[in-house]
C-alpha cells in the first residue's frame, strides 16, 4: 500500500478530486451502457412475448369465426 | 481449412456461443479490472513528477487504446457483412458502436480531468484531442446512421460504409503525437523496443487494459445477441427463446 492511511488514499496527495472525479465518470458511465444494454434486451423480450400473445390471440378468433359458421 | 468457422456465421449458431462465452468473460472481465484499478490506485508507486494524479493513468489509456481496438473490430465487421453480405457481421457493427463511443467518451473525460490538474487547462484544439473526439463523433455517426434505417439491412450497410471510411482517423489519431506539436505526451507502452515506464506501473496498467478490454467484448457480445433477437424476432428460434428464462438472466456481473 503506497498510502499510510484512509485520507491519504482519498486526498490522493491534493490530486483527489481529479483522481476521483476521472474514475467516477468512467464508473457511471459503463454501468450506465450495462444498464442501457439490459433495457434494451428487456425490451426486446417483451417485444416477443406481445408478437407471441397477438399470434394467439390470431388463433383463437379464427377458431371462433369458423365454429361461429357452422 | 476454414469451413468450421461457417456454421457460426448463422445467427442461432452465433447466438448460442455467445450465451456460452458471456458468463465466462463476465467473471474473469470483472475479476482482472477489479485487481488492476486496486493495483493501480493503491498499490502502483507514485509518478517523481506528476505524484498521485497519474493514477488517472489507470483507467485513461486503457480506455483509449481499446476506443481504437474497439473501432478496429467494428470495422473489420463492417468490412465482412460489406464484402460478404453476412448478415450477422451487419449486426455486430451495430451491437459494438455504443460500447466503442462509451470508451471514446470515457478516454475524453479522464484525458480532460487528467489535463486540468498537469497542462492547466481541460481541453486544448490540438492533434491528439480533436482527433479522439472525431473518433466519438465517428462512433455516433454510424449508431444514429444504423438507427436512421427502417429497413435494418440497408442501415447496416450505409453505418458499414461509415465505419469503413472512418478507419483513416485511426492512424492520425495514433501517430498525432508524433506528426504535431502538442500538450499530449508521446507513446509510452506502444513504443517499440523497451516501454519508457516503470514495471510496477505497467503490470496493473496491463491488467487494467485487459480488463477493460473484456468488459468491452462482453458487454459486446451481450448487445450483439440482443440485436441478433431484435432482427429475427419472426424467426423459429427467437421464438423458442421466449419460454426461456435465461436469456434474461444472461446480463453481466459487473
Amino acid at each position: 500500500m503506497q498510502f499510510d492511511s484512509w485520507s491519504a488514499f482519498w486526498a490522493m496527495g491534493g490530486y483527489g478530486f481529479f483522481v476521483w472525479l476521472a474514475f467516477g465518470i468512467s464508473l457511471l458511465a459503463l454501468i450506465g451502457l450495462i444498464l442501457q444494454s439490459r433495457l434494451a434486451r428487456k425490451h426486446v423480450l417483451r417485444a416477443l412475448l406481445d408478437e407471441q400473445k397477438r399470434q394467439a390471440r390470431i388463433q383463437a378468433s379464427r377458431h371462433q369465426q369458423q365454429g361461429s359458421k357452422l | 481449412m476454414w469451413k468450421w468457422l461457417h456454421p457460426y456465421a448463422k445467427s442461432e449458431q452465433a447466438f448460442r456461443l455467445c450465451g456460452r462465452l458471456l458468463p465466462w468473460l463476465s467473471i474473469s472481465a470483472g475479476l482482472i479490472l477489479g485487481v488492476g484499478i486496486v493495483w493501480g490506485l493503491a498499490y502502483a508507486p507514485s509518478d517523481y513528477q506528476q505524484g498521485d494524479s497519474f493514477r488517472i493513468i489507470y483507467i485513461h489509456v486503457p480506455s483509449a487504446i481499446l476506443s481504437m481496438g474497439v473501432y478496429s473490430v467494428m470495422a473489420i465487421s463492417a468490412l465482412i457483412g460489406l464484402v460478404w453480405q453476412i448478415r450477422t457481421a451487419t449486426m455486430a457493427v451495430a451491437a459494438i458502436a455504443p460500447v466503442g463511443a462509451v470508451l471514446t467518451f470515457i478516454a475524453l473525460f479522464t484525458g480532460a480531468a487528467w489535463g486540468k490538474p498537469m497542462w492547466g487547462t481541460w481541453w486544448v484544439w490540438d492533434a491528439r484531442l480533436t482527433s479522439e473526439l472525431i473518433l466519438l463523433f465517428l462512433y455516433l455517426g454510424v449508431m444514429a446512421l444504423y438507427q436512421s434505417f427502417d429497413d435494418k439491412q440497408q442501415g447496416g450497410k450505409a453505418a458499414g460504409v461509415m465505419a469503413l471510411v472512418g478507419v483513416v482517423n485511426l492512424p492520425i489519431i495514433h501517430y498525432s503525437v508524433e506528426w504535431w506539436n502538442t500538450l499530449h505526451q508521446g507513446a509510452t507502452i506502444t513504443k517499440f523496443g523497451k516501454p519508457s515506464i516503470a514495471p510496477e506501473m505497467l503490470w496493473p496498467l496491463l491488467l487494467c487494459i485487459l480488463g477493460l478490454a473484456l468488459v468491452s467484448a462482453a458487454i459486446g457480445l451481450y448487445r450483439f445477441q440482443t440485436e441478433l433477437m431484435r432482427r429475427e424476432i419472426h424467426r423459429p428460434w427467437v421464438k423458442a427463446l421466449a419460454g426461456d428464462g435465461r436469456t434474461q438472466e444472461n446480463s453481466n456481473a459487473i
